[in-house]
This record gives structure tokens, sequence and C-alpha cells, in this order.
């Protein structure tokens, strides 16, 4: 069996899977966390300022809107080398887990703050209304009424978010990131070591699944209807 | 209390090409006295929303005064129209209960907001309240776990958390079953009387006014077509809206209403009593004295709030009719002659 399992898997240093796996989670959870910290205020923004909503401001909402799309529409990779010159105005360096967080927070903050914006738009707007009637000041009404109500539809979201950044991360190797996917290309891809891909390719999976099955529990938990 | 003068609305509706005024409310005159419970009643696009809006605004008005107890509110900023916002409580038709919150915390929320009670003051009140509207059993429930007229129960303690001097209610029992509607309405009539509290309500159900308010206004296309008492405008509507409203009150009992009788014989008159001359025996009495007889074709005996009112019509035949008229005329009910 033991014999079976090591030709199987010959090429596998399990030691590098697990510091890949390491930076893969460290870069998910720190670029999550920055996308979280700037896509939540900016999607809160996009909200208000939207047509007939409470801040209606058609410039500013045509403007932001313009940044967000023009941000989602460029691809990831392309993003990845653009934004190497910022990153090491930023973190000093644009390789390993530091240089790969700005280019994913750049490219998923956008995303999730359209999305949270679409969970704001589903809240009933006679909460609002009645929140307002309670004599609310607009931000009572954003975190007494708005955030509590869509909470649901914000953390589906942050989930949706995160399985996003882990096919980030995997990209951000490219650009010598480190992580699971950098080791999938630079073994199981350049060095045909086949068994390493597939070691890689189902640590993400499982990855993506656990993120996956978290944020529809918590979802469940949150939703009172 | 609630006084609306020369108030009117117009909203900027965007079209192909040019905006176009659509006016909501035109100039208005209204005055609502203190502790009365006002009816609005129209067709929905009447503006009674609109209306009831002002009052709080939610809506601004586009121009005119609206003085609540001598304070002109149209001229409120923001921190004035916050302050005079948590002394008006308001009730909707969809509740709009906060459903990531549980019930006692619903009706905490406007104490909270208030942000000058402390957390034990803020428990008692919920407390006292929740038990007031018969829920003090589902304080740690969330609002999706509760039947409609339990919601609204809800809604009527958050809108009475911050003791306010007046409740708006917006159209409160439209999305209730008939029962509940009547459990709802008995609750609100119930709190006016305790509270002398001004309520002010607007509904498209003639019913609704007929067993709360005390005064009502018929509006129709933006303005007030017909305002008075409950009795009076529901006894004898002038206005074909209002007419119109208290034929589909009655059409709900009574499908002959829109019978002219044709084939009965004899003079047919309409008979209106109102408060103690309900309960008088008077047409006993005039059959007896003038030989009269007579048949009831369609009647109502019901009560306007608290006010007893009968309403039938009859056919004559026979002995000294006009003698019975002239009895009828002078005794104390109102007489149409039909036929």
């Amino acid at each position: 069996m033991d014999a079976l399992f090591s030709s199987l898997l010959g090429n596998v240093d399990w030691y590098e899977i697990w510091l890949a796996t390491l930076d893969t989670l460290l870069m998910l959870g720190g670029s999550l966390l920055f996308t979280i910290i700037l896509g939540l205020p900016l999607g809160v923004l996009l909200f208000l300022t939207g047509p007939r909503q409470l801040f209606e401001n058609g410039p500013l909402y045509s403007f932001l809107s313009f940044v967000v799309n023009v941000l989602r529409s460029l691809p990831f990779i392309i993003l990845l080398i653009v934004m190497i010159p910022f990153t090491v105005l930023v973190t000093g360096t644009s390789l390993g887990v530091a240089g790969a967080i700005p280019p994913l927070v750049v490219g998923a903050a956008p995303f999730f703050a359209r999305l949270v914006e679409t969970a704001l738009r589903e809240v009933d707007r006679g909460i609002i209304e009645a929140t307002q009637a309670m004599g609310a000041t607009t931000r009572q009404i954003i975190f007494n009424a708005l955030l509590p109500e869509a909470r649901p539809g914000i953390i589906a979201a942050v989930t949706v978010t995160a399985i996003t950044l882990v096919s980030y991360t995997a990209m951000a190797g490219v650009v010598g990131a480190g992580g699971l996917g950098d080791l999938a290309i630079r073994f199981g891809y350049q060095r045909f070591q086949t068994d390493v891909m597939v070691v890689t390719v189902v640590l993400l999976l499982v990855l993506v699944q656990v993120l996956q099955s978290v944020g529809d529990k918590l979802v469940t938990h949150f939703s009172r209807k | 209390m609630i006084e609306f003068q020369q108030v009117h609305k117009t909203y900027r509706v965007a079209g192909r090409g040019t905006a176009r005024e659509v006016p909501a409310l035109k100039p208005t005159e209204l005055t609502i006295g203190a502790g009365e419970v006002f009816g609005l009643i129209g067709h929905s696009g009447a503006g009674k929303s609109t209306l009831l809006r002002l009052i709080n605004r939610l809506e601004d008005p586009s121009g005119g005064r609206i003085l609540v107890n001598g304070e002109d509110v149209t001229a409120l900023d923001a921190n004035g129209l916050r302050r005079f916002r948590q002394r008006v409580g308001m009730i909707f038709q969809h509740f709009n209960l906060l459903m990531s919150k549980t019930v006692a915390d619903n009706v905490a929320m406007p104490l909270r907001l208030a942000g000058n009670h402390s957390r034990s003051e803020i428990d008692s009140r919920v407390a006292a309240l929740l038990d007031r509207v018969g829920l003090k059993d589902q304080a740690r429930k969330y609002p999706a776990q509760l039947s409609g007229g339990q919601k609204q129960r809800v809604g009527i303690a958050r809108a009475l958390a911050t003791e306010p001097d007046i409740l708006l209610c917006d159209e409160a029992t439209s999305a209730l079953d008939p029962q509940t509607t009547a459990s709802v309405l008995q609750l609100l009539a119930e709190i006016n009387a305790e509270l002398k509290l001004t309520i002010v309500l607007i509904t498209h159900e003639m019913d609704v006014i007929r067993r709360v308010c005390d005064r009502v206004a018929v509006m129709d296309g933006g303005e007030i077509v017909e305002q008075g008492p409950v009795t009076e405008v529901f006894l004898h509507p002038k206005h074909p809206t209002t007419q119109r409203f208290v034929l589909e009150d009655e059409a709900v009992d009574e499908g002959e209403q829109h019978d002219d009788f044709a084939h009965v014989p004899g003079r047919i008159l309409r008979l209106t009593f109102q408060g103690e001359a309900t309960y008088k025996p008077l047409l006993g009495t005039v059959a007896r004295e003038t030989g009269v007889d007579f048949s009831i074709l369609s009647g109502r005996i019901d009560r306007i709030k608290d006010t007893p009112y009968g309403q039938l019509t009859l056919a004559l035949v026979g002995g000294d009719m006009g003698a019975a008229l002239a009895q009828l005329d002078a005794a104390d009910v109102h007489v149409e002659v039909l036929r």
C-alpha cells in the first residue's frame, strides 16, 4: 500500500505542499480582509447614490459605476502585471504573499462592491421608510437597518468573493506570488509532474467546498425569513 | 393640532425628452383636532398617501405650511425634523418590521435610535408595550414567525414606543383578513381612548372609517371632495365618490342595493335613524295610527364607531299615506322619498 502510494505520488514533496497551502491561505485571508474593508463602503456608497436612493447623485454614481466596471472588465492576469509598480510602492515588493495582496484586492473589491449594492437593493424600501419615520439619522439607517437587514445577502457576497479570490490566488502564481497555483504551474505543468498537479487541484477544490459550505451555513443562520 | 395651510405637492416625472409635473395633492386646507381619529379615504392615486406622508415629512410639500401643535414642521431643519418624527408614530400596510431583529428589538428600536433612554428603561417600556398589544409571549420571536395580525400589533407597539402625540396609519389593515382587521381596529380605538392620541389613518375601505373614525375626508384626484363627521358623511353622502364608497361598503352585505324595486307596489322611502332614535318603535306606531302597511325592502342596523344607526328602505301601502309621511317627517328621523 505504502509502496503503491509513493509510486503514484512520487514527485509530491509534502512539505512544499504544506508551505504552498499556507501561502494560499494567507493570500486569501489577507486579500479577503482588505477586499471587505474597501468593498463594503464602496458598495454602500454605490447603493446610496443610486437612482431613487437616499443620497441619489447621478454624476457620482455614474463615476463610481464606471470605475467598478473598468476594474471588473480587466482580466486579472493583466491587472497583476499592470499593478506591479503600484504594488512595489505599497508593499516594497511585487513577489510573495505581500506582493499578491494589492492586485487581489483591486481585482476583487469592485466585484464585491457590486454584490453588496445588489444585496442592499434587496432590502424592502418600506423598512428604510419606517426607520426614517422613527427619526433615524442617515448613519443610523445604514448601520441599524440597512446592513442588518442585508446581512444574509452580504455574507453570500463574501462567500462568492472568497471563492473568486481562491482562483485569483492561483493565477497570482504567475508573477511569483507562491501558493498552490504557483506549485501547480511550476511542477505540475512545466515539469510534467501530473501527481503534483492532481494534489494541488484537489486541495484547491477542498478549499472552495469548505468556503461555500461555511458561507451557506452562515447565510442560513442569519436568515430570519 | 394638525393644520394644513394651502399645502400642495407636485411630482416631477421624467418623460421622454421632457420632465412632466404631476400634481399629487392640490392646494389643501385641513384641520385635524387633538385626540380625534381622522380618516382619509380614497382610491389609489387619490393623494391620500401623499397627504399622510406630508405630516411627518416623508414627503416634502411643494408649497404651503403644515402646523403641528402650532409648530411649522415645513420649516424644521434636519435635527428638528428628527426630534419631531420621534413624536409621531407610524404603522404600515406591510408592517415594515426588521426581519433581522426580534419582536422586542423591533419595538425597542425607536427608543435606541433616540438615544436618550437607559437600557433598563427600554426593557421595561418594551415589556409594557408588548403586554398592551397582547404579545407578551412573543418577545423573542422573529417577525417571520408571526401572523399578519401579530406583525401589525408589533408595528403598533413600535409606533407607540416613544410615546408620540400622533399616530399615522398607512392602510394598516389592508393586508389583513376581516377578523384580524376588526381586532386591530379595536386595538387602535382603545389606544386612542387610553392615550388621548391623535390618529390619522388612510384606507380605501369605508368599513374601516365607519368602525373607528370620528371625522373623515374623502379624497379624489388629489383633493378633498367632502369632509365632516363620519355619521354625517356616511349616512348622507353628497359627492359621487363618497356615494360610491358608501355603496361599496353596503354591497358587502346587500346585493340588492342597486335594485330599483320596480315590481314593488306603493311609496318607497328611505329612513335614516341615528343615535337614540334607532331604538324607538317608530314604524309600529306610525302603522297603527295611520293604517299604512309597510314592508322592509332592505335595511341595515349597525354602529358608526359608538353611534348606533339604522337605514331602512320601506314600501308603504294603504291607509292614510299623507298622515304617515307627516308623522315620519316630524319624528327624529331623516326621510327620503325615493318614489
